[in-house]
């Protein structure tokens, strides 16, 4: 059979469902059990991307035959595996709150990860196999794989916004059948009826697949699971959007009593609340307000209270609204003026729309006022000064304590943004940000050094006359204020916490046996802990603490990250013996995640070397090491720059899809340039690497202060300045994989699915490692490293041919 | 043997927790009553060979039976008399409440997980445990008809201590709180009402885990 042209509208198809199955895939995950999966997601997906390039140098003279069929089942089997891989992933019982209890787990969880494997498994294949019977179009089948993927992850997003996520994979499954038809054209495949058996298809499955097939279960140990187990509760709203699944549970029997870490001093009970939880996790409450402050007295028994005390009538900013549990907190004590800022418009919807009678018309009540933002961003943009800054407590306790959190960047509790926060308070203003109180003291300290960096590079002479700490038994609060605390304050501060029976944890000029008084530790292990943290032996505190506190930055932004592998050694010898909850196991994970893949990988790079004729066609080291640098930096690259934008463009989603189709599709235009510069492939390799290293380095240098002058531009704005900046640094990294194929095309065209499963290998790994290189060096060491990389890529280019 | 070896490996443990949690072994009496009370019992068949590892297990409905030095660290930090009377909040599979039962003269147990806290109930008194009464619904405002009570165990998940619940506990009276997710209970707080009704807290790591090297 002859095939006339690459079938180009269908990888570009196919290569839109992958992307967009993957984007997908951690928002159900994120439903399903917990978001921090995201890594593993983009490591399964490469997986299958690597491993298909291996079953093609192992199957394709067996393949060359049927090229067509082959292609047009591999796009079938990819429609049909994207929902089915999902269900029976479901189905597997895997629990990661046992993961250290019971080993079994680590064998389900290695089932979840191949089982989300296969469909990319067959999307690779797909793709894999265009590349390599069209060698010579590499350029062009390049590009509208991209094009097709950068609208794939930009367009799922937008199509989370109309239509719940198990919808999505209806539509993708739709997709995929559809591209398995126009597939059928593109290559004039016989019989052609064929075709109209998979438009038929595609529209069966797009009018009659019932969604209900596909609902995501979330695990029975989630908060949402819990509160439903409960006589009387029931869902009385769901809003969805890709920030997050919004469900409303009102509990007629047993109400919801939202009051986190109350005094045990204190008789009030809160009033009528409505529980909300995203994707399951929470709640957060939405209480019952008529216009009487009275039944919100209880809001002035949590440590989060203490700054009302201090400050008359002040003007407060809200950071993390919510459904307004904080903004009631601020009535309550009169606030003079609030602005409370939240991520997601859904919730403030629900508060000022679904339920504005029982929330009292909260968020249009005279001098409140609400923006729907990320906190970072509004902070950043606004020009209003406040007397108060008030982080509210996002995140719930359970969620916090078990470690879920650790991998998870946050751009709230930075020293960067601390700064911000205190450069936008009124002469005398406070910021307060409370937090669950953890045991041994982490998220605490943790803050509170990072408080002090802040302090210091503001040129703060005395940091240590500025900050105030209180603790209750579940939650503790710290202040920063912009000028000395006075011996007034300070009054007030022991007035409120005696009254309270909270512990001062830290004050200036505080005495040892002031701490620990009714909250008793075996240790004041936070009021020594904040000395330490203000005394000469800081660095020697932080080193010698088992935990890791050392202060977040923007450019190590995770905050939730107290993992220390000493003392993780230390505390799995005491799994059994209580040590079990204080082991972060989030990052252990990560690392058996980077070990699982790089063992996967090196068994799909190696596995055909045991194949006997498959040693005839070995690539060269030089070809080999070239595909793996291109693979790694590449991914380095994108993960790192994502993370840098995401502050500019203030908010992770925008700078996810904005960045991410940015790199895609200018990847795609460098790719076509690459293809029309086929003859001379190694300088403009050299040329690229060059460009694109004095773009990084730039970009690293200048990027902070340039965010920062051009933050208060409109959105769209900015994404357009992100897209530009983007733009050439995508286009010369476009340029090398397609020149190596080509390359490849021209001299050994038997090599090229080698080059495509070492590609597929080094971004399995390079998803992860460069994660987890993030964590301990920093966004801006990894774009480096990815610089690095290239520059070893050229190195091996040139002994190609 | 099995329920002898697991209350021996939780004897060990609280020895080696000591320096943290402040007690160096178990009253005799939660000795007793751990090794008496058959965990198995409160499992679900297919789980009853893991019944005397010392770990938390699920029981369904999302919910889970603590692990065994759990249950008898909270046991021993109410140090219970013979004749008193305690109040459970969270009956969950029973276990709590039988090893409670073992030691003092009445337990009443509230369950909100209503086929739960039926299982539980028939469970409990098919093994004789006649001195619990377990009822379902809403624990916040606690067992008004019987209080006030010597002791209070909470083994729900709640957001804050519900001031009912503190009005019932008898100044001198000691309540329990384990604090964390499913499977993990990062800290265990212990509240004492005064004999002046002021309330104090402890709040207790339970492992021999010191946050800086070199020791205290």
């Amino acid at each position: 059979m002859t095939v006339p042209r690459p079938p180009f509208i269908a990888i570009g198809l196919l290569s839109a469902c992958v992307l967009a199955y993957e984007v997908l895939l951690t928002r159900l995950f994120s439903i399903m059990l917990w978001h921090h999966f995201a890594y593993m997601i983009i490591s399964a997906a490469m997986l299958g991307y690597g491993a298909s390039g291996t079953a093609l140098t192992l199957l394709k003279e067996k393949i060359a035959p049927h090229f067509g069929r082959v292609y047009v089942t591999a796009a079938m089997a990819l429609a049909f595996l994207m929902p089915v891989a999902f269900m029976l992933a479901q189905q597997v019982p895997f629990n990661p709150l046992e993961l250290l209890w019971d080993k079994t787990q680590l064998a389900k969880l290695l089932a979840v990860y191949l089982l989300m494997m296969l469909p990319f498994f067959c999307g690779g294949l797909s793709i894999g196999l265009v590349f390599w019977y069209f060698g010579r179009e590499a350029g062009r089948v390049y590009a509208c794989d991209i094009l097709g993927a950068g609208a794939g992850s930009l367009g799922v997003i937008g199509v989370l916004f109309l239509v719940p996520p198990h919808m999505v994979l209806v539509i993708l499954t739709a997709l995929a059948l559809l591209a398995a038809a126009i597939a059928t054209i593109e290559l004039k495949l016989q019989p052609k009826w064929l075709m109209g058996v998979f438009f038929g298809l595609a529209l069966l499955v797009a009018v009659a697949l019932p969604g209900a097939w596909l609902q995501v279960h979330p695990s029975v140990y989630k908060d949402l699971s819990q509160t439903l187990n409960i006589t009387g509760t029931r869902v009385i709203e769901e809003r969805f959007s890709p920030l997050g699944q919004i469900t409303v549970v009102e509990s007629s029997r047993i109400p919801f009593r939202h009051a986190p870490g109350m005094s045990l001093n204190a008789t009030d009970e809160p009033p009528p609340q409505l529980g909300v939880f995203v994707d399951g996790d929470g709640p957060a409450v939405l209480t019952r307000f008529d216009g009487k402050l009275a039944p919100l007295a209880y809001l002035d028994q949590l440590t989060s209270a203490l700054p009302y005390h201090l400050l008359e009538r002040p003007h407060v900013l809200v950071l993390g609204a919510g459904a307004g549990s904080d903004v009631l907190q601020a009535l309550y004590h009169r606030a003079r003026e609030i602005d409370a800022v939240e991520l997601d418009r859904n919730i403030i919807d629900l508060v000022r729309q679904r339920f504005h009678d029982f929330a009292g018309d909260l968020y249009t009540q005279p001098g409140v006022q609400v923006h729907a933002a990320e906190a970072r961003g509004f902070v950043n943009t606004s020009q209003e000064r406040y007397d108060l800054i008030q982080v509210a407590l996002l995140d719930s306790f359970g969620i916090a304590s078990a470690g879920l959190y650790g991998l998870s960047e946050s751009y709230l509790y930075t020293v960067e943004a601390l700064q911000t926060y205190l450069s936008r308070l009124t002469p005398g203003g406070i910021l307060a940000v409370t937090r669950w109180l953890s045991l041994p003291p982490r998220d605490a300290l943790k803050l509170f050094a990072t408080a002090v960096s802040a302090l210091e590079r503001d040129g703060v002479p005395n940091p240590a006359a500025r900050l105030v700490m209180i603790r209750g038994w579940k939650t503790v609060t710290l202040l920063v204020k912009n000028s000395d605390f006075t011996p007034q304050e300070i009054a007030a501060i022991k007035q409120f916490s005696r009254a309270r029976s909270f512990d001062l944890a830290y004050y200036p000029g505080m005495r040892a046996d002031e701490a620990n008084r009714y909250n008793l530790l075996q240790q004041p292990y936070f009021f020594e802990g904040a000395t330490a943290l203000l005394s000469p032996q800081r660095q020697a505190f932080l080193d010698r603490y088992k935990f890791y506190i050392e202060p977040a930055t923007d450019d190590r932004p995770h905050f939730f990250r107290f993992f220390k592998w000493n003392a993780a050694a230390e505390l799995f010898t005491l799994r059994a013996q209580g040590g079990m909850p204080l082991l972060d196991w989030s990052y252990p994970l990560l690392v058996a995640t980077l070990l699982q893949a790089f063992a996967a990988s090196v068994l799909l790079i190696l596995a055909p070397l045991a194949v006997s004729r498959c040693r005839r066609t070995l690539p060269s080291a030089q070809v080999a090491l070239y595909f793996l640098a291109i693979g790694l930096a590449f991914m380095f690259m994108e993960i790192a720059f994502i993370q840098k934008f995401v502050l500019f463009l203030a908010h992770p989603l925008y700078a996810v899809a904005t960045v991410l189709c940015a790199f895609l599709v200018f990847a795609a235009a460098g790719s076509w340039l690459a293809g029309r510069w086929q003859e001379a492939g190694s300088r403009h390799v050299a040329l690229a690497v060059m460009v694109l290293g004095a773009l990084a380095l730039l970009y690293l240098a200048i990027l902070p202060g340039l965010f920062q002058a051009l933050i208060h531009l409109p959105d769209a704005t900015k994404i357009i300045i992100s897209v530009v900046l983007i733009a050439p640094l995508a286009v010369c990294m476009g340029i090398p994989f397609p020149t190596g194929m080509m390359r490849l095309a021209g001299t050994a065209q038997d090599t090229i699915p080698w080059a495509w499963a070492i590609n597929g290998c080094a971004s399995v790994v390079g998803a992860v490692l460069a994660t987890l290189l993030a964590i301990h060096l920093g966004f801006s060491v990894v774009i480096l490293l990815a610089v690095l990389i290239y520059g070893l890529a050229c190195a091996a280019l040139r002994g190609f041919a | 043997m099995l329920r002898q070896n697991m209350v021996e490996e939780v004897l060990a443990d609280v020895a080696a927790a000591a320096p943290c949690s402040g007690s160096a072994t178990l009253r005799p009496d939660v000795i007793v009553a751990m090794k008496k009370v058959e965990r198995h019992r409160f499992l679900p068949a297919w789980m009853a060979v893991l019944a005397y590892l010392n770990r938390p297990l699920p029981i369904g409905h999302g919910q889970t039976i603590s692990q065994p030095l759990i249950v008898a660290l909270m046991t021993d930090l109410l140090q219970l008399k013979e004749g008193d009377k305690v109040l459970e909040i969270g009956t969950g599979s029973g276990y709590q409440a039988a090893v409670l039962a073992e030691i003092v003269k009445s337990v009443y147990s509230i369950e909100i997980i209503e086929p739960l806290g039926k299982e539980a109930a028939e469970r409990l008194k098919s093994l004789g445990y006649g001195n619990v009464e377990v009822r379902l619904g809403d624990g916040y405002y606690g067992w008004p008809e019987t209080a006030p009570f010597d002791a209070i165990i909470v083994t729900a998940a709640a957001s804050h201590v519900p001031p009912p619940l503190l009005k019932q506990l008898k100044p001198g009276g000691r309540m329990v709180i384990p604090l964390g997710a499913h499977f993990m209970t990062q800290y265990l707080m212990l509240v004492e009402k005064q004999t002046d009704g002021s309330v104090t807290s402890r709040q207790i790591v339970p492992v021999s885990f010191v946050p800086l090297t070199g020791g205290h």
